[in-house]
């Protein structure tokens, strides 16, 4: 029988601790509750989002390295299911699709009909989404959900979505979460109403081969599946942000967090944000920006950049979608709604032409848009610093480089006449 | 048997298919439509089209799709013909809208590949180049592809007879990979691509099969050759290597000509 310590209900706000058949237990007990299980997976040298219905699946052993243009994966062999920062797909696309058929229409003679199209969907559960994946929803939520038109799209599958944070143990070479306030803790982010649950659930991964340590392990004399490897320390200490993640814990074994695993936890993530790979000054970054839009920075950045759109594809806020309308031989019609990049030249194509030409003013619009103007139109900054644009841009682009070089050659903050970094 | 044989008072569009130097294949993926093919046969009357039938009606042609590059002064003739006698004219492929594989003689000395292949290359009579149409005559719309994308193709068909503009995008292969779910096989795994500076359409095929990117379908609206060059040859790529991943079927599309051209080594001067 598990060795259920808990004497009183899991309040939110606890710490409890569970063990990896814990975890496999509460992946298990939300299929159960009819959510459509989603989390990190393994696929083609990446960890990306995917199908979760058991511990089994996650990135056991995994870890990435990663650096401007380059991520690549070591399998370590090792228990670790967190050993990762972030892969190139964020949990955007699972709440917001690629490419979505909007609806369908069919004349027949002098009839015509209209057909939404909806998706009949099972409620998310996102299992082991980082604090800064988390903090890009709540960006996300503000831009589809916030304003005077909400995409009901985005909001039916949001809604009732439940989320399972992993607070990050082994950021990239590329992360920069620390700058932007979104982690590597679950609780970092500041930019969602304090009304609103943030997660329902966050762990924190303890890998502690100490021997002695499974005396003290809630897994012991558990039941635990055959395919669940569990290591003497292996543990992760759960943060309770939701009554419904509360009234999940209760279906596993758990135990109160001890003094000395709420140590624990604050050592990983401790150690996490002394190792943070970059940082972003943002003293002032969205004025600064503003008023350095004819930097030669821009031109600069303008030979390297592919205008590929990469950046655009793989950052888990970047909202731009186009809308195509495409009608067959047979008289049916859809309006199929895709993302769209403001590195093509038909996202700013208007009357005449686009009118973004130039490779520096589109670098310019993404880079202002996520670091400047988005402060003024959704009162957050556009970026969590997952370093995804970083790492997956082709060429290496680095956004928190090409900040600080524009901070360096400021038009107003350098000594009058005196440009520092001038290229 | 919709055939083309003049019926009165048939009000459907004419189509045209016309073959200059090319392989077929585009013009073939009309053929693949398979499902659509009897849909299309019924909205338009097809007037000339050989890989179907040896029957052909004089034009005017309302659309005329146009495959192959023109090598030939018979070609450069006959496309003039053609584009007389067509209201829009739309290039189909590599060929026709970059001059396609045969461009590489555009590189070579004039008669050297033929000297190399022909017993008596006497008995040709080609041109020094191989040229995309659009040099020739007007181009109303081009489809790229090596081959073309059977989906674009009806995307233009059916656009032109609903009398709206096709949606055709102008952006990178890298927008499709990552719409589609494809893990980047340059910055994953090294494999050097052309993704990033081609045009979209195929659907990203080749990376979901673990192959780069080989530019079937030419430069995207705003390819930067250069910046991509740097990377493959930071990443190690040889010089010829690198021009041999610019000379395909786009080779003669400025921007990968340019950049083919960038890298070659350069001779000393004879």
């Amino acid at each position: 029988m598990p060795r259920v310590a808990a004497v009183d209900p899991v309040r939110v706000g606890d710490s409890v601790t569970i063990g990896v058949s814990g975890l496999d237990g509460l992946v298990r007990e939300l299929a159960a509750r009819g959510y459509k299980t989603v989390g990190p997976t393994v696929r083609d040298g990446a960890v990306v989002p995917g199908p979760v219905s058991s511990v089994a699946q996650l990135p056991r052993g995994v870890h990435d390295e990663q650096a401007p243009g380059s991520y690549r994966l070591r399998h370590e062999g090792d228990d670790e299911l967190f050993g990762w920062a972030v892969g190139p797909a964020s949990y955007k696309g699972v709440l917001f699709p690629a490419e979505e058929t909007l609806w369908r229409a069919r004349r027949d003679g002098q009839d015509a009909g209209v057909d939404e199209v909806r998706d009949a969907r099972r409620p998310l559960a996102i299992v082991g989404a980082r604090p800064c994946e988390l903090a890009a929803l709540e960006v996300l939520d503000r831009v589809l959900l916030g304003g005077p038109v909400v995409d009901d799209r985005y909001a039916a599958r949001r809604e009732g979505a439940f989320v399972l944070v992993a607070e990050c143990g082994k950021p990239a070479a590329t992360c920069f979460c620390t700058s932007m306030g979104t982690g590597p803790a679950a609780a970092a982010s500041a930019s969602v109403s304090p009304s609103e649950s943030r997660f329902d659930l966050a762990i924190a991964e303890i890998v502690d081969d100490e021997p002695g340590a499974s005396d003290e392990r809630p897994d012991a004399g558990a039941q635990v599946s055959r395919d669940v490897r569990v290591g003497p320390g292996h543990r992760f200490v759960v943060t309770v942000g939701s009554e419904r993640g509360a009234s999940l814990l209760e279906h596993v074994a758990h135990v109160e967090a001890s003094a000395a695993d709420r140590a624990a936890r604050a050592g990983v993530l401790a150690r996490a944000a002394a190792q943070m790979g970059r940082s972003l000054d943002t003293d002032g970054l969205a004025p600064l920006l503003a008023r350095n839009i004819d930097s030669p920075r821009w031109q600069d950045v303008a030979q390297r950049c592919l205008s590929c759109g990469n950046c655009t594809m793989v950052c888990p806020t970047c909202f731009c979608t186009d809308v195509d309308d495409v009608t067959d031989l047979t008289g049916a019609v859809e309006r199929r709604r895709h993302w769209a990049s403001c590195f093509d030249l038909a996202h700013s194509f208007m009357h005449g032409g686009p009118v973004r030409s130039s490779a520096a003013s589109r670098y310019r619009q993404w880079a202002t848009h996520k670091l400047s103007t988005w402060h003024d139109q959704f009162g957050t900054s556009g970026c969590v610093g997952c370093g995804r644009c970083i790492a997956w841009c082709p060429v290496g682009i680095d956004i928190t480089e090409e900040a600080a070089a524009i901070r360096a050659s400021d038009v107003e903050a350098a000594g009058a006449g005196q440009t520092r970094g001038e290229r | 048997m919709t055939g083309p044989e003049p019926v009165p008072g048939d009000a459907r569009p004419s189509l045209a298919v016309w073959k200059f130097a090319s392989c077929d294949g585009c013009q073939l993926t009309l053929l693949d439509c398979e499902e659509e093919l009897l849909a299309l046969a019924g909205a338009v009357r097809i007037a000339h089209f050989t890989e179907m039938s040896r029957a052909s009606i004089a034009g005017p042609y309302d659309v005329s799709l146009v495959e192959g590059s023109i090598t030939t002064e018979e070609d450069a003739r006959r496309i003039r013909e053609v584009r007389e006698s067509s209201r829009t004219l739309v290039t189909i492929g590599a060929c026709a809208t970059a001059g396609g594989i045969q461009g590489l003689r555009n590189f070579a000395a004039s008669g050297e590949y033929a000297r190399a292949v022909y017993a008596h290359p006497e008995y040709l009579a080609s041109l020094d180049t191989s040229t995309p149409v659009e040099q020739h005559v007007h181009v109303d719309l081009a489809l790229h592809g090596c081959p073309i994308d059977r989906g674009q193709l009806l995307e233009v068909v059916t656009a032109l007879l609903a009398g709206r503009r096709p949606v055709l995008p102008g952006h990178s292969v890298c927008e499709q990979c990552k719409a589609r779910g494809t893990v980047c096989l340059l910055v994953a795994g090294g494999t050097p691509c052309l993704g990033p500076v081609t045009r979209a359409g195929c659907g990203a095929l080749c990376p979901a099969v673990d192959r780069g990117c080989f530019g079937c379908f030419g430069p995207a609206d705003t390819a930067n050759t250069e910046a991509l060059a740097r990377r493959l040859i930071s990443d190690g790529l040889a010089t010829d290597a690198l021009v041999r991943l610019f000379r395909t079927f786009n080779a003669g599309a400025p921007a990968f000509e340019k950049e083919g051209r960038a890298h070659e080594p350069r001779h000393p001067a004879s």
